[in-house]
């Protein structure tokens, strides 16, 4: 079943209703027009002609907060300027959707102060943490492809799944005695 | 206009408020009594001959340990002859107040608020002394050096679980 599924030359596809809104979700996202600080930078070069997300189906960014789903986090977040991005976000439409960009936005970054918000998990819900200080484009494009991946996986329901965790630890304990 | 001149012109107007003068470099800073600032700067902004018509930087400085532990540095310029004047002024932990200069140079204000609101050091005279960088609700002045830093653990793989079980993460 899908859209490649054609029943003769009738011009009628079936397929299924959650396919369709996700298919539509995904490929008309608006992300919202703000950047907190370098990130910014590599995220208008994301949507420069050299890397192009509108190939993606992101062609301008939303000046307005009621017309964007999408919430790119790009740069640290200050503890003042924390209630701001909380109130855009609760000002977006739903279904609306959050990348946390580069290190700063995922976790504190650098600056593990008094300043920082550690990590713009603790005042928005994210889907997609991109790593990266700041992250290239591609990296951007990537997170956000993974997002695309996540939203067509979404039921009708609404309910959203749950994140994904690493079972055990990247690097595995070397054993010291062996190695020196 | 060198800074012999300027030098010899305020020992010889304020003899008693004149704490030290240094030159290094070829700028003249001057550490003035607390008391006497306001009438050593109306000085220097109303002299007929070389007057220092703009405030160019104003902040404050913690030495820690150090009595008087707080100074404030003033940095003016004459715009007519290009010449730069640093003035000092040391405040005391226990009593952090200094003349406001708000109403000599109105661009004192936001940076004696940003002073205040990062060294706690008072502005006496100053029209609205509010936070000016921190919120407004914020406990505290953050740049004095026995402040906490307010550093959070660093999540890694080995203690995330213990980090993560703590850390507010938005619901929605």
């Amino acid at each position: 079943m899908g859209l490649e599924t054609k029943a003769g030359d009738l011009g009628v596809v079936t397929t299924s209703l959650e396919y369709v809104v996700n298919w539509g979700r995904t490929n008309a996202m608006w992300p919202l027009l703000f950047g907190l600080a370098c990130c910014a930078i590599e995220m208008m070069g994301a949507q420069s002609p050299n890397y192009d997300m509108s190939r993606f189906g992101m062609e301008i960014n939303r000046a307005s907060p009621r017309q964007a789903d999408l919430m790119i986090v790009a740069g640290r977040v200050s503890r003042k300027m924390a209630p701001v991005v909380r109130r855009l976000y609760d000002q977006m439409s739903e279904p609306k959707w959050v990348v946390a960009m580069g290190d700063c936005a995922s976790c504190g970054g650098i600056f593990n102060n008094y300043a920082i918000v550690q990590g713009v998990d603790e005042i928005v819900p994210v889907d997609v943490y991109v790593a990266g200080c700041p992250p290239r484009p591609e990296a951007l494009i990537d997170g956000i492809m993974m997002l695309h991946e996540k939203v067509k996986r979404e039921k009708i329901s609404g309910i959203k799944e749950q994140p994904l965790r690493l079972e055990q630890p990247l690097i595995q304990q070397v054993d010291v005695k062996k190695y020196g | 206009m060198d800074n012999q001149t300027i030098r010899d012109r305020l020992q010889a107007q304020f003899p008693q408020a004149i704490l030290a003068v240094s030159e290094r470099f070829g700028d003249l800073s001057v550490t003035l009594r607390r008391e006497d600032l306001l009438a050593v700067v109306t000085w220097l902004r109303d002299h007929p001959e070389v007057p220092y018509d703009f405030l160019e930087h104003l902040s404050g400085v913690d030495y820690l340990g150090r009595t008087p532990r707080f100074e404030v540095v003033i940095h003016l310029m004459s715009l007519r002859y290009l010449h730069r004047i640093c003035l000092k002024v040391t405040a005391p932990e226990d009593d952090p107040h200094v003349p406001s200069l708000t109403p000599l140079y109105p661009t004192a204000n936001y940076q004696e608020r940003e002073t205040w609101d990062l060294l706690g050091i008072v502005f006496d005279g100053h029209p609205s002394l509010q936070r000016i960088l921190m919120p407004d609700d914020w406990i505290g002045h953050p740049q004095r050096k026995d402040h906490p830093l307010g550093e959070e653990e660093v999540a890694f793989t080995f203690n995330q679980e213990r980090i993560y079980a703590q850390k507010p993460f938005a619901k929605e």
